[in-house]
């Protein structure tokens, strides 16, 4: 009815031409600051980093054009090297670790638990905590002399060893570790809420034809969560690739520098090795790993909209 | 969300055997036990003196619970050389959240409301452009930032990190607001217009009064976000300007002599408490804006 009215009215009287061009164009002018904020402060230093990228600036930038240069020598430096590898760990166990967990845990939830209020908030709480907080607390409990390893010899296990924190070799696990246990409550919720929005029908049609729960939830479930898997695994690998604090506050990137992720060499070179141009070019390694996941992942999202719409 | 909180779906399957009941109920409860130990062990660690903490294990429960590493993490933690304890940083880190979340999510409200019902040529491709920003890695953007800060004057300043968080919670509220107010049916604001209701009218008097829940998942969001920063905290600002998680990890770095433990537990307790507090108050909003973050509304 109103649709109608507004079409007609607007329709019929040229008058309205230059009020309507106003209306149209409202929603720009309001938009046009934050657009603004958006085009210099991520798009714009987002390329001026990349320009960084190209030069030999240290402590202050300058305009100097040495091509690839920095990326080279990035590429041939061993810290990155061990930062790179280390993500390559890091990555897919805490993913997938995070992602199998959470699925679990929300399958179990979903089976009408009665404290499912509480047990949730419970395995959510981390996610509502810094990543400082969070390595505080960790460093704290696999401190090999005082923390779980005291514990396992308290306990009678003579000669526990579980010192990964100070292990060149182990450190980086214990990110995992932690990481994990800051993650799972995520993965729990978004996978809940998937299954929450399953059409309980098509479950009922299927137990009907004699079908075990198992396979309801291998053959009919799990493949009408892909979507949710891939925001699961995608929201997860942006955390990974971009995990800084939590190294800072766990390992410190130690012992050395053995469990340093990319971010940390990033930030290290940046502001206490004062070599701008190496840390632009590394920075931008990260930025095309997370650009290749996220812009085709964001596209696909807003393409699924607009079909929708239609 | 809301109603997926309540009820339990369709597909809540009742296993039939009792094995498979207590496996589940085994499994979730297991998991509550892992998920809450840290926990427990930071607030008995912070209850016990180092004499007690050297003696016992990380599990024991404080023989003479006290709360006087409390009392020094909040008044004479050390940073390095000084001792201020946590409570300036406290302050500050509230100063800087406050203007940040307020102003940020006021401009996604309006973002939204412009995105979704005045529409305009290739608001889609701007919307996108928004929500990248959600994703960048801040790596890519701290040294620019660090010049630009610079030249405004605002280097090591507050209102510099203010302004950072402001900037960079943006496209998160304005992701909000639009995936909000694109379920809100058009002909409300068609309606108005035809009363010949402008555009600030029309945010003001219709959409606003409308958006309680949604503010409140932004405001959540952007408060937790912001007061748990680190990476920001540590590239733009120093000294006693650093906000709180800056001068926990200092504080929990800094040795000379023996490490206090239970102060470094009682500090790192102080600094995550607002957050956790906000997520006991108005968790089911916390999780709104967690999935609302992750897939579309």
């Amino acid at each position: 009815m109103a649709a109608d009215a507004s079409k007609t009215r607007t329709g019929g009287a040229g008058t309205y031409s230059l009020k309507r061009y106003l209306g149209d164009s409202i929603s720009i002018i309001v938009l046009s600051p934050s657009f603004v904020v958006l085009a210099v402060a991520v798009y714009g230093f987002m390329g001026w980093s990349g320009m960084v990228s190209l030069t030999s600036s240290k402590l202050i930038p300058v305009h100097d054009f040495i091509g690839f240069d920095q990326y080279v020598t990035l590429w041939s430096t061993d810290r990155w090297h061990v930062a790179v590898r280390n993500l390559a760990i890091f990555a897919p166990l805490f993913i997938g670790l995070s992602t199998a967990l959470g699925l679990v845990l929300a399958i179990f939830l979903d089976q009408k638990i009665r404290a499912e209020n509480v047990i949730r908030s419970i395995y959510l709480y981390p996610m509502a905590i810094s990543f400082i907080v969070t390595g505080t607390a960790w460093k704290w409990i696999l401190n090999p002399g005082l923390g779980v390893e005291k514990l396992l010899v308290d306990w009678g296990f003579e000669g526990a060893r579980f010192d990964w924190i100070v292990d060149p070799q182990m450190a980086v696990f214990t990110l995992v570790i932690a990481a994990v246990w800051q993650s799972t409550g995520f993965a729990m919720a978004i996978f809940l809420a998937g299954l929450r929005s399953i059409d309980g029908e098509v479950v009922k049609a299927a137990r009907i034809d004699g079908a075990g729960l198992v396979r309801i939830y291998w053959s009919i479930i799990l493949p009408m969560l892909r979507p949710v898997f891939l925001t699961v695994v995608v929201i997860l690998m942006y955390q990974a690739v971009r995990s800084f604090d939590l190294v800072v506050a766990l390992t410190g990137g130690g012992p050395g520098y053995s469990s340093d992720l990319p971010a940390n060499f990033m930030y290290q070179t940046a502001f206490s090795r004062n070599r701008m141009g190496l840390a632009a070019a590394s920075a931008m390694m990260i930025l095309m790993t997370i650009a290749a996941v996220m812009i085709p992942y964001i596209y696909s999202e807003l393409r699924q909209e607009a079909r929708h719409e239609q | 969300m809301s109603n997926s909180v309540s009820a339990s779906s369709g597909v809540g399957l009742n296993f039939g055997r009792i094995a498979g009941r207590v496996l589940v109920l085994g499994t979730l409860a297991l998991f509550v036990l892992y998920f809450l130990a840290p926990l427990f062990v930071m607030i008995t660690t912070s209850l016990k003196s180092m004499p007690e903490i050297r003696a016992g294990n990380i599990i024991s429960l404080p023989r003479d619970p006290s709360f006087e590493a409390w009392r020094v993490a909040w008044q004479e933690a050390c940073v390095g050389v000084e001792c201020p304890g946590i409570r300036g940083f406290y302050k500050n880190t509230f100063l800087m959240v406050i203007p940040a979340v307020t102003v940020s999510t006021l401009l996604g409200a309006i973002n939204g409301f412009a995105l979704t019902k005045y529409r305009f040529t290739g608001h889609r491709l701007v919307f996108g452009l928004f929500m990248f920003g959600c994703f960048i890695p801040h790596q890519a953007i701290i040294l620019p930032m660090a010049r630009a800060l610079g030249m405004m004057d605002l280097s090591g300043s507050l209102w510099g990190l203010a302004l950072v968080h402001t900037v960079y919670g943006i496209p998160f509220t304005t992701m909000f607001f639009r995936n909000y107010y694109i379920s809100i049916p058009q002909e409300l604001v068609k309606a108005a217009r035809v009363d010949g209701a402008g555009f600030f009218r029309i945010f003001w008097s219709i959409m606003l009064p409308i958006s309680a829940p949604i503010i409140i998942v932004s405001v959540i969001w952007q408060f937790t976000n912001i007061w748990n920063d680190f990476l920001f905290g540590a590239s733009f600002t120093y000294g006693a300007n650093a906000p709180i998680m800056v001068a926990l990890n200092n504080i929990v770095n800094t040795s000379t002599g023996e490490r206090p433990y239970n102060v470094h537990m009682a500090a790192a307790i102080m600094a995550a408490l607002p957050t956790l507090v906000i997520y006991v108050l108005a968790g089911r909003y916390f999780v709104r804006g967690l999935v609302a973050g992750s897939v579309k509304g």
